[in-house]
């Protein structure tokens, strides 16, 4: 998919876990994402975060580091 | 139609039918009441009519204008009954039965009272039997019999006619006022006055069960009639549910295809394919013709009632569009070539199995249908996990309820309705959102208006004027017309009402619900922002009507929750799905009759198909592929390792095409080139894979792109269960022989051991589905403890049906959440990305009506077209005007995606700013206009919010014409050599 779709797809799911109360939405982020995206979905992912990551909420730039 | 018994022919487990003996009058519940009825003692509940005890003690008292579907009438005299101890004759179907009561039906007196009713019905019926339709299914014919007429007295003198209805002309040649000629305009039923004996079944079936209220009796005495209201009934307010025909004794009101073809000779009971009602009816048969479809009394979704689409939209079965050959092509620019099976899978195979080995083993995947069986789309889940080695299954929920899975899951602990349908015939307040019943889901809107008749509330959270509103006799109603994507925000709206006017049930939450969850809930929900004064200007429901609907749904006893894909279909549909739980739990209204949240699903086995593992990151019974308990317990019954990530959900899949990494489809019963959405984006990915299998009944969109084409069976042709929305296990018994040779589950087994021939692993050897449904119970826990047998004894059964609840569960979470305690989740709107503007300022929702289905693939194929031949666009007369539009002007319809045209449908039913059309039709492709934006938990695609602009138009646009070309040369068919 496009980097473009794939940062939406993302900072949508950070949207919603960042509306949560408590302190842990960071690992609500990854671990959504590690229960819903294919492989090669992360993996891109973790490739854009290596190129910076520009355009991602700064919550999923958090999850990353525990997906 | 009268209900008679026809001896089926029973298959490997039965033909499923039960007594269907017409009793007279509705089944009453109250305490034991015993009477003796012509010296025999019977004990029936108070409330039963005397012609239902006495038909429950095994005597049929002569009858006409009652039918038990039907409150009892007490017009036609026939019924009478004699009574020790009261005067006169008083008419069984109306008197009810009391304790000690002496009743006799059979007296001298008696006798003749009957004989001569029934001497003047038969004096103003044509005597013509032997050539009338309903020929040995007429019961005025049986009345007859049954009271002894021998002779009819009334002749008429040589000096003049007898007045009469049957005669076009009296003997003189003169034309004869009373007689109408016979109305054929429906295509599926005439209405032939001339049989009619106006007992006024047909139209107390049109009030009392159908609730259209289409038909009436004009006149009075002699003079009365049936009656439509307008010209004739195509151009009527009827809407051929079939009601009418069910109930009419005589042939007044017949099927064509009964005309047509005769009465049938054999019946089995079986399951509709179309929504997720999933209505029981009896396919009536001679030999392997199907004459007609009858909805079965016995039916626990629909209780004996039928839809337009269900009881008459078949002949796509037939059909000479279906393709009944395999055929391959080595690109989608050549003709269709037809081969045998084995050549067709081994074909199919090869290239499966060389695309993994080219590109790894993630590289192809699968895309059940909610239209076939549960264990057809078991077993297509399968083919993916067990013999492709990965988990990239997905299918059409994908695109409709999966926010309801999430939303519900995350909730409830379940991915599921709450109730049974019969559980509306105890609410007291109904809300329901982005759903249109009467046209989706129509056999279950008619229970609902039955019960809003009763008086029950109805609140509609819908952008449209749904027909539901306009419900005749209908209690207090409320309209909360909201803005397109403005779903969350209503709803926290009415809770935001319901917390702070102290209105919630908090015993219910204290016993029932995470209070922690709950604490954070109400501190977030009782925000002044969620106030409906704060957020009317954003959702365009007036703070006041909100106001009322939140107090009357908290207040007004048991309240239920239905909603549709109005809800789902957003960038919030998990969301909402979750805010719809919350306002749920914080009213109590969950665990009993009569309340709960109950999506309405869309296509047959919808729910089936979630529940049979079609989601890529889970297992059948909703469990996750990293779940090692379950990954594991599957790879000892399949016997090999299994993925323990997910695979790729429909639109990843496109994506992943597109990218180059995805190159092989196996797509059974789904249209996903018209369904979903972005149709360029779609094309796209289908273009880019190398091996596309379609196995259909048709060569729909989604072949013009694919290279393997595997004939499919209708549901007339193959044995199965599907599940609807109340998480029915319903069975789908075989009829007929598959008209292509081999039912699904057959062919995906055979695909299944092509591949598996070539890489050297073992066969799939079912024999039957009911051995596939063995392995379903063996292997998912909500199912247990179905299997064939109990289906049969029980007719159908909700899951979860396991030791715990050995014929099932009709309502959930009576003691507690399956996840335990009930868990609130905040609900903060978040506006979706697509955004109206300058450029695009109105707002397009998609929708579908009544007479048509989903793609339109099976409806498109009947006689159902004449009411909906071609989709428009609804406009609201302000934004008409704005452009010049009048009513049936073709209209060019843009968004950022693509654009289409269509003809316009000028009216107030849409608010100005919103526009609305539905998706039947190809040539319309109204999802070339639907955007990428999606469900932010699952990626169900945004349809219901697209900002567009419309302008009159010459006619279809350049894609339109463009992609009509690519598809009739795409389904050329090369000449056999």
């Amino acid at each position: 998919m496009t980097n473009d779709k794939m940062i939406l797809m993302a900072n949508q799911i950070a949207a919603f876990f960042n509306t949560q109360p408590g302190v842990d939405q960071a690992r609500g982020v990854a671990q959504h994402i590690k229960d819903f995206w294919e492989p090669r979905m992360i993996a891109q992912l973790r490739a854009y975060l290596a190129e910076g990551g520009q355009g991602l909420d700064p919550l999923v730039i958090e999850a990353a580091t525990v997906l | 139609m009268k209900d008679f018994i026809i001896p089926g022919q029973a298959g490997a487990w039965g033909n499923g039918i039960q007594d269907e003996t017409d009793r007279g009058t509705p089944a009453a519940t109250g305490a034991p009441v015993t009477l003796t009825i012509d010296g025999m003692e019977i004990t029936v509940p108070a409330g039963t009519s005397v012609m239902r005890a006495a038909s429950e003690a095994g005597i049929q008292v002569p009858k006409l204008c009652a039918t038990d579907s039907l409150e009892a009438f007490g017009s036609c005299r026939l019924c009478a009954v004699e009574i020790d101890g009261r005067r006169g004759t008083p008419a069984s179907c109306t008197t009810p039965v009391h304790a000690g009561m002496k009743v006799h039906t059979q007296t001298a007196k008696l006798r003749k009272l009957r004989k001569g009713v029934m001497e003047l019905y038969i004096s103003d019926h044509p005597l013509d039997c032997l050539t009338c339709a309903a020929n040995n299914d007429c019961e005025l014919q049986d009345m007859a019999g049954a009271v002894g007429l021998r002779d009819v007295r009334y002749k008429a003198p040589e000096s003049a006619p007898l007045a009469n209805h049957f005669e076009a002309r009296d003997t003189s040649g003169a034309a004869n006022p009373e007689w109408l000629p016979k109305d054929d305009s429906n295509p599926y039923f005439t209405y032939d006055a001339s049989k009619c004996i106006v007992c006024n079944r047909c139209v107390r079936a049109c009030e009392e069960v159908q609730g259209t209220f289409a038909l009436t009796i004009e006149g009075r005495g002699f003079d009365s009639r049936v009656a439509v209201g307008a010209e004739n009934f195509m151009a009527s307010d009827c809407v051929s549910c079939g009601a009418c025909v069910q109930a009419c004794p005589t042939a007044t009101l017949q099927e064509k295809s009964v005309i047509e073809l005769g009465t049938p000779d054999r019946s089995v009971v079986t399951t509709c394919a179309y929504c997720g009602v999933g209505c029981s009816f009896k396919a009536e048969m001679q030999g392997d013709q199907l004459v007609r479809m009858v909805p079965y009394k016995h039916g626990k979704a629909n209780r004996g009632h039928s839809c337009v689409k269900g009881r008459f939209a078949y002949g796509y079965a037939s059909h000479s569009d279906r393709i009944l050959n395999p055929m391959i092509r080595d690109s989608v620019d050549q003709p269709w070539k037809e081969v045998s099976w084995e050549e067709a899978l081994g074909f199919a195979a090869k290239k499966l199995v060389g695309l993994q080995a080219k590109y790894g083993q993630k590289s192809i995947g699968v895309i059940t249908s909610s239209r076939c069986t549960n264990e057809e789309t078991y077993l297509v889940q399968k083919l993916t996990r067990a013999v492709f080695g990965n988990n990239n299954t997905d299918t059409c929920a994908r695109v409709c309820h999966s926010p309801t899975g999430y939303g519900l899951g995350q909730t409830f602990g379940t991915s599921a309705g709450t109730q049974d349908f019969d559980s509306v015939e105890k609410s007291d307040v109904i809300i329901v959102i982005g759903a249109n019943p009467t046209d989706g889901h129509p056999v279950f809107a008619s229970r609902l208006r039955k019960r809003l008749r009763q008086g029950a509330k109805l609140i509609v959270v819908d952008p449209r004027r749904i027909d539901l509103l306009q419900t005749p006799h209908m209690g207090e109603g409320h309209h909360l017309p909201l803005r397109p994507g403005t779903n969350v925000a209503v709803v926290s709206a009415l809770s935001h009402v319901i917390v702070t006017e102290g209105l919630m049930d908090e015993t219910f939450i204290n016993a029932r619900c995470d209070l922690d969850a709950w604490e954070d809930y109400k501190a977030f929900i009782s925000e002044d922002r969620h106030a409906p004064e704060a957020t009317e200007a954003l959702t365009g429901v007036s703070a006041e009507t909100l106001r009322q609907a939140a107090r009357a749904f908290a207040t007004g006893g048991n309240g239920a929750i239905y909603y549709g894909l109005g809800v789902t279909e957003h960038s919030q549909g998990s969301t909402t799905v979750m805010a719809i739980a919350n306002l749920a739990m914080m009213t109590g209204n969950i665990g009993r009759e009569g309340v709960g949240v109950n999506p309405l699903r869309g296509q047959n086995n919808v729910q089936g198909s979630c529940d049979m593992g079609s989601f890529p990151h889970e297992f059948p019974g909703y469990r996750h592929v990293k779940t090692d308990e379950a990954r594991q317990m599957f790879e000892r019954v399949w016997g090999v390792s299994l993925d323990a990530e997910p695979g790729l959900r429909i639109p990843n899949m496109l994506d992943a095409a597109v990218d180059g990494t995805f190159k092989g489809l196996y797509c059974q019963g789904e249209d996903i080139l018209q369904s979903d959405p972005d149709t360029k984006h779609v094309a796209a990915g289908l273009a880019a894979m190398d091996c596309v299998i379609v196995h259909d009944l048709f060569l729909n969109e989604t072949a013009n792109y694919a290279h393997v084409f595997l004939p499919g069976s209708t549901f007339l042709e193959k044995d199965g269960t599907f599940t609807n929305a109340e998480r029915r296990i319903n069975r789908v018994r075989k009829v007929m022989a598959p008209k292509n040779g081999y039912a699904d589950w057959e062919v995906t087994q055979m695909l299944a051991n092509a591949v598996l021939k070539e890489t050297g692993g073992g066969r799939w050897t079912y024999t039957h589905p009911a051995e596939i449904m063995d392995e379903i119970a063996a292997t998912t826990p909500s199912f247990a403890g179905v299997d064939y047998a109990l289906l049969e004894a029980e007719g159908s059964v909700q899951w979860p049906c396991n030791e715990e609840h050995p014929i099932g569960t009709p309502l959930m979470h009576v003691d507690g959440f399956m996840r335990g305690k009930g868990r609130f989740i905040v609900t903060e709107y978040i506006p979706t990305d697509e955004k109206t503007g300058p450029r695009f300022p109105l707002l397009l929702t998609t929708g579908r009506i009544l007479s048509q289905y989903n793609v339109g693939a099976q409806t498109r194929r009947t006689k159902n077209s004449l009411w909906h031949d071609q989709d428009l666009l609804e406009i609201h007369p302000h934004d008409a005007e704005n452009r010049g539009l009048k009513d049936g002007d073709w209209v060019r319809l843009a968004s950022r995606s693509g654009e289409t045209s269509l003809r316009a449908k000028v009216t107030d039913r849409v608010s100005p700013g919103v526009v609305y059309t539905t998706f039947h039709h190809p040539d319309t492709q109204a999802n070339v206009i639907t955007t990428e934006y999606s469900d932010w938990a699952t990626n169900c695609p945004e349809y219901k919010v697209t900002a567009v602009q419309v302008a009159a138009s010459n006619g279809p646009s350049e894609w339109q014409q463009t992609y009509s070309a690519q598809a009739e040369k795409s389904r050329r068919i090369a000449a056999a050599e």
